[in-house]
């Protein structure tokens, strides 16, 4: 497998990158780099360290990395992660206020610790951390849960200034959501896979609207209508599909759908094979819309986009 | 009648879905079982994930029918909260 840094790469500008994944030779990985700066997703971070992980650290090969951001991987982790030697050095500052760096998150009890340790360390007001803490766990939760991954959840995120603005990517190299959704409904494509996962009700562990005592296949419509909310990017990859939720513009009235089709997107099928699920998500953090608003926006399509699904099974009697 | 302190079992954001069950299975279900009375005690609990609450409460309105919900309270909800455990409510009567 070969992948290049790019100058830049987030979310709204990630197709070439991912475009540029070169997946041939899976037991190698070749890392190779924008030679002046790169500026990435940390979506893009989470991609490199899971793919890493899944191979010995003798088969990855990074080259020397001139980049004068360079400092940023290192101190991300991805070289410690991966456990390979970069050769840049740096002097470690305090974390708080700026990133999660890569973590590998293998269990729930885990998962509940960091969420109650490094969250805090964003530094934000409870008002923000709402949305960032939720985001967080439910991606998580579903790896456990649908993907079947070895390694895990891979993640990490990043705050951005500028924007104020996290951006944040949870990947893992499971059975990806074709697989998972095929368990219940039958698909053929992973755009069609991805269309169901993001539509509220549907989940791979039951063909039930509403889903079992566990799981109500909602997760993923709820974290895209968080960034619809906030008029931000939200990206799902799996297989080679990929389907990104399109910012809505400001001078626009957001409405949520249960289709993901019908919401303001690009897909393709067309994307090199992502063994998993790749999931990158940002969250503005100054667009003034409060968590429970926006809850009882989702309330409303949610019961809706239920009510109509289980009228379209509906059976009337045949009297002859 | 039963009190179940949630931020004694969750902390202050409750999203483990694996102690939502247990809570079900253990806590909430015995008392509905005997028809008596739940308080879900949400004091201290600035947020819920939707699954958190579907784990909590779904299997048992869907076993033991919407009329459970006259033996469950939910106390010290703030609005967060209140809007999860309305949109779990309400979807599991449609």
């Amino acid at each position: 497998m070969k992948i290049h840094l790019p100058n830049s790469a987030f979310l709204g500008n990630i197709d070439p990158f991912l475009k540029s994944f070169n997946t041939s030779n899976p037991k190698k990985l070749e890392i190779t780099a924008h030679k002046q700066w790169i500026s990435i997703h940390p979506v893009v971070l989470s991609m490199i360290a899971a793919l890493g992980l899944n191979l010995k650290s003798k088969n990855i090969k990074c080259e020397q990395i001139e980049a004068k951001s360079r400092h940023y991987l290192k101190r991300m982790r991805l070289f410690d992660l991966l456990k390979i030697e970069s050769g840049i050095k740096i002097t470690e500052h305090e974390a708080a206020g700026r990133f999660i760096p890569l973590t590998q998150i293998t269990d729930s009890d885990y998962l509940t610790k960091f969420i109650t340790d490094m969250i805090p360390l964003l530094h934000l007001k409870p008002n923000q951390v709402e949305p960032i803490r939720y985001v967080i766990s439910e991606l998580t939760r579903n790896v456990f849960e649908h993907a079947r991954s070895k390694i895990g959840a891979i993640l990490c995120a990043q705050y951005y200034k500028k924007s104020n603005t996290i951006r944040i990517g949870i990947v893992d190299m499971g059975i990806g959501i074709k697989s998972s959704i095929s368990a219940s409904y039958r698909v053929i494509s992973d755009s069609e896979a991805l269309r169901l996962a993001l539509t509220p009700g549907v989940t791979g562990t039951t063909h039930r609207i509403g889903g079992t005592d566990y799981n109500a296949g909602a997760g993923l419509f709820f974290i895209k209508s968080i960034a619809k909310v906030n008029r931000n990017f939200f990206v799902i990859y799996s297989g080679s599909s990929m389907y990104k939720l399109l910012r809505t513009k400001k001078s626009s009235r957001t409405r949520l759908y249960a289709d993901p089709f019908r919401d303001k997107h690009s897909v393709s099928d067309k994307f090199p094979y992502w063994r998993g699920t790749v999931v990158g998500v940002d969250i503005s953090l100054d667009t003034g819309e409060e968590f429970s608003s926006l809850l009882e926006l989702i309330r409303e399509i949610y019961s809706k986009s239920i009510k109509e699904r289980k009228k379209a099974l509906f059976k009337k009697p045949k009297f002859i | 009648m039963k009190r179940v302190i949630i931020f004694r079992k969750t902390g202050s954001f409750a999203e483990n879905k694996d102690l939502a069950r247990d809570i079900r299975i253990n806590l909430i279900e015995p008392s509905i079982k005997k028809e008596k009375e739940v308080i879900l005690d949400f004091k201290g609990v600035d947020s819920v994930t939707q699954s958190f609450m579907h784990a909590l409460i779904s299997e048992t309105i869907r076993e033991f029918g919407p009329k459970s919900l006259d033996l469950i309270s939910f106390k010290d909800c703030n609005e967060t909260v209140k809007n999860i455990v309305n949109i779990v409510v309400e979807y599991m009567q449609i």
